[in-house]
C-alpha cells in the first residue's frame, strides 16, 4: 500500500472533506467519473455511519497495487459501540440508525470487495476496495 | 452555504450546489415549507444538476422534504440527476419512488406547467 491519508470524522462537514479527498485521489489513479462518484459515495456511507454510531472515528484512503492492478482501499475505523450482528446490518431495509438500512448492503455491491470486522463495545473496521479495470 | 430559492411566478425553484452540508440540506425543509406558503406557490423545483453524489442521507432528507412540501399543497420535482449519480443510486438500492423527476430545469418546470394546469381544470 501507498499514499495513505487518514481523515478524522467527528462531524457532518468532515464527511465532504472526506469524500473530496477520496475523488481526488481516484482521479489521479485515473478513475472514470462513475467510478469517481462511487468512491465518494462510498466514503459518504462510511463516514456517515461513524457519525451516527460511533460518534468519532477515522476514514484512511489508500492506493493499492497488486501486479499490474491498481485499486482504491477506503477503510472506516471507529472504537464505536460495534455491530452486535453483522448478519443482520447487511440486510438490506435492516437500520437501528436513522438511515433507510441501505448503507452497508449497499455499500458491498458498490465495490469490488468488502470487508467487515467489528465487536461489541470495542469498535468497528469496514475494508472497501475499488479496483480500476 | 445556504440554498438560494428562486421564486419564477407560481414556482419556488431551489438550486443545490455541490458539497451541501446537513445542516444547509435542514435549513432548505424550513426554507421551502415557510416559502411555499408565503408565495402560494403551486410548486417547487429542486435542482440538483450540481450535486456530486447521492447518498442514503440525501435521498432521504430529499424524500421527507417532498413530502413535507406536499403536505403544504405544493408538488415538486427533482431535477438534474447526473448519470453518474444514478447509476451510483439504484446500485446502492436508492430510490425516489412516488417522486416526480425531470431531466434539467426546463423539463422540470414543463412537468409542474402541466400538472398544475390539469388540477385547475378540474
Amino acid at each position: 500500500m501507498e499514499g495513505g491519508s487518514t481523515i478524522v470524522i467527528t462531524s457532518a462537514s468532515d464527511i465532504i472533506v472526506a469524500r473530496e479527498l477520496g475523488r481526488k485521489i481516484g482521479k489521479e489513479l485515473n478513475f472514470s467519473l462513475t467510478d469517481l462518484t462511487i468512491i465518494a459515495t462510498v466514503i459518504s456511507e462510511l463516514a456517515r455511519n461513524i457519525i451516527v454510531f460511533a460518534k468519532q472515528g477515522n476514514i484512511v484512503i489508500e492506493t493499492i497495487r497488486q501486479g499490474k492492478k491498481v485499486g482504491i482501499v477506503i477503510t472506516a475505523i471507529d472504537k464505536g459501540p460495534g455491530i452486535p450482528d453483522i448478519f443482520l446490518a447487511m440486510q438490506d431495509g435492516y437500520s437501528t440508525g436513522k438511515g433507510l438500512g441501505l448503507g452497508l448492503p449497499g455499500v458491498r455491491r458498490l465495490v469490488d470487495e468488502f470487508e467487515i470486522f467489528s465487536e461489541t463495545a470495542k469498535g468497528t473496521k469496514v475494508l472497501a476496495k475499488k479496483w480500476l479495470l | 452555504m445556504e440554498v438560494p430559492i428562486l421564486k419564477q411566478s407560481d414556482y419556488l425553484i431551489a438550486t443545490i450546489q455541490a458539497a451541501l452540508t446537513d445542516e444547509d440540506l435542514l435549513k432548505l425543509h424550513y426554507a421551502l415549507v415557510e416559502q411555499v406558503g408565503k408565495h402560494r406557490s403551486k410548486g417547487v423545483i429542486i435542482d440538483v444538476t450540481s450535486l456530486d453524489i447521492m447518498d442514503s442521507f440525501a435521498t432521504r432528507t430529499l424524500r421527507s422534504l417532498v413530502h413535507m412540501v406536499k403536505l403544504r399543497g405544493a408538488d415538486t420535482v427533482i431535477c438534474g440527476i447526473q448519470p453518474e449519480v444514478a447509476f451510483t443510486m439504484v446500485q446502492l438500492g436508492l430510490t425516489l419512488e412516488g417522486i416526480s423527476t425531470a431531466l434539467d430545469l426546463e423539463e422540470g418546470l414543463a412537468l409542474l406547467f402541466k400538472s398544475n394546469n390539469k388540477k385547475r381544470k378540474i
